[in-house]
């Protein structure tokens, strides 16, 4: 009866606990990995993370000003595959895919206007012969260039 | 005695299960709603493909930089005054406070303003703790400030981090409703800010297209707030920003289709738009933010 007691109260430790640690990981992650592919970007301060495993998707909705540098950071835990991700315009036409750019985790631009963009995430499947599904953290950041010239007032 | 342990523990067991069947079950309600709102469908059937759908709200920081570029002017005016956070005493006022009093701190910081930053920090934490938001900004913060004063962009980054550190602690902790809710407090004192600035300004024209660009972002916080309308908070918060959409949506706004090209090793995204509006609408936005922010800080 003992036995069966701890067990029961190890599985209800787990499930109350273990989402929460990850996703604690999750945090420290993007702050001490992701946050310093931004730089000298200076990081917006929204936290967007969560745990994925190979071949799950996430989006992210964000909009974006004109006249203003940004770089987007997509990292993913270390033992994870690649992170393929891509930006889209409002109609899901694609402007950048890190695919053909090497699986590059950042990209930097500007826009003529401002707008909302939508950037797509994939963990790609492992190439390696398994029966373990992986799965880590994935964050995506946004940062600006802090530069001090004005816009053209006319 | 030990059967009674043992009820004890299947109690708990049961309440976990019904706890993850409630969370599936307000998932499945929430995509029901979005349906019968009638979202688009294509981007319906995208999000339904995706396993995650963030919405990155507007950060007080990037708007604060926004206003500055556009040639805004510093005003303590403009600011809710430090003596009303001692006037916040439910959820909901003071996770919009935390945004406003967030965006106040971007705002001072930005322009240089350093004799109001510890002032506005304080603020922000004196929120955030009554939120229960733990460490978004402890002794180490206030020490760094107090070295970076005449760094501004170490300041920046001194605040993105206070941001960062109670947006996960929430998001972290199934929160989700009362970080929506802090954002849209800042976003909300960063239109009221730009609002003051446009209304003060004579050569304004940069700062409105910045109020106008910010109806996308108006969008994204509902579609975000759409799924957690159940939260009677979040319930009033979405009231006030379908106030702000029927103004906005007399705004029109064209955008032709965009391309990238690399100019000088960087990559634009390059299209054109085209923005027409009465200055009544414009005005008529403008009162309206002010009428809300005054609620909100009241």
């Amino acid at each position: 009866m003992k036995k069966i007691l701890s067990i029961i109260a190890l599985v209800t430790i787990a499930i109350f606990v273990v989402p929460k640690e990850s996703n604690a990981q999750c945090k420290s992650f993007a702050k001490k990995v992701c946050k310093m592919e931004l730089l000298p970007y200076v990081h917006d301060g929204i936290y967007n993370a969560t745990v994925l495993s190979e071949g799950e998707t996430a989006e992210l909705y964000k909009t974006f000003y004109s006249g203003q540098q940004y770089r987007i950071a997509v990292c993913g835990a270390k033992d994870l595959p690649p992170i393929h991700f891509q930006v889209l315009d409002a109609d899901r036409n694609v402007l950048y895919d890190n695919e053909k750019d090497n699986y590059s985790t950042t990209w930097d631009f500007t826009l003529d206007a401002s707008q909302q963009l939508l950037i797509s995430i994939q963990v790609e499947t492992s190439d390696e012969l398994s029966d373990e599904i992986l799965s880590g953290c994935v964050s995506v950041l946004v940062g600006f260039f802090n530069k001090e010239d004005t816009f053209d007032q006319n | 005695m030990k059967v009674n342990r043992f009820l004890i523990f299947m109690v708990i067991i049961g309440f976990v299960f019904v706890q993850n069947a409630c969370q599936s079950s307000n998932e499945s309600n929430n995509l029901e709603s979005e349906i019968n709102q009638g979202i688009d469908t294509t981007a319906l059937e995208a999000k339904e493909k995706a396993q995650k759908v963030f919405y990155s709200l507007p950060s007080p920081i990037e708007t604060a930089l926004l206003l500055k570029r556009a040639g805004a002017k510093f005003n303590d005016e403009y600011l809710n005054p430090i003596d009303n956070s001692t006037k916040y005493t439910s959820t909901k006022k003071m996770a919009l406070n935390l945004g406003v009093y967030s965006a106040d701190l971007s705002f001072v910081s930005m322009f240089d303003q350093s004799q109001y930053s510890v002032k506005y920090l304080s603020a922000v934490k004196k929120m955030a703790d009554e939120l229960g938001v733990l460490n978004a900004v402890d002794q180490s913060i206030f020490d760094r400030m107090d070295k970076n004063m005449d760094n501004p962009d170490s300041l920046m980054e001194i605040i993105s981090e206070t941001f960062m550190n109670s947006d996960a602690f929430l998001k972290e902790n199934d929160r989700v409703e009362t970080a929506s809710i802090v954002l849209v407090g800042g976003w909300l004192e960063g239109l009221y800010i730009a609002s003051q600035i446009a209304k003060a300004t004579e050569n304004n024209k940069e700062i409105i297209q910045r109020i106008i660009d910010q109806r996308t972002a108006l969008e994204t916080l509902l579609n975000l707030l759409e799924e957690y309308k159940d939260n009677q908070d979040v319930k009033d918060v979405i009231a006030y920003l379908k106030e702000l959409k029927v103004l906005f949506d007399k705004i029109k706004v064209t955008t032709t289709k965009q391309e990238v090209v690399t100019e000088n090793g960087k990559s634009v995204i390059k299209s054109d738009t085209k923005t027409e509006f009465k200055d009544e609408d414009i005005n008529e936005l403008f009162e309206k933010v002010i009428e809300i922010r005054s609620e909100i800080v009241s």
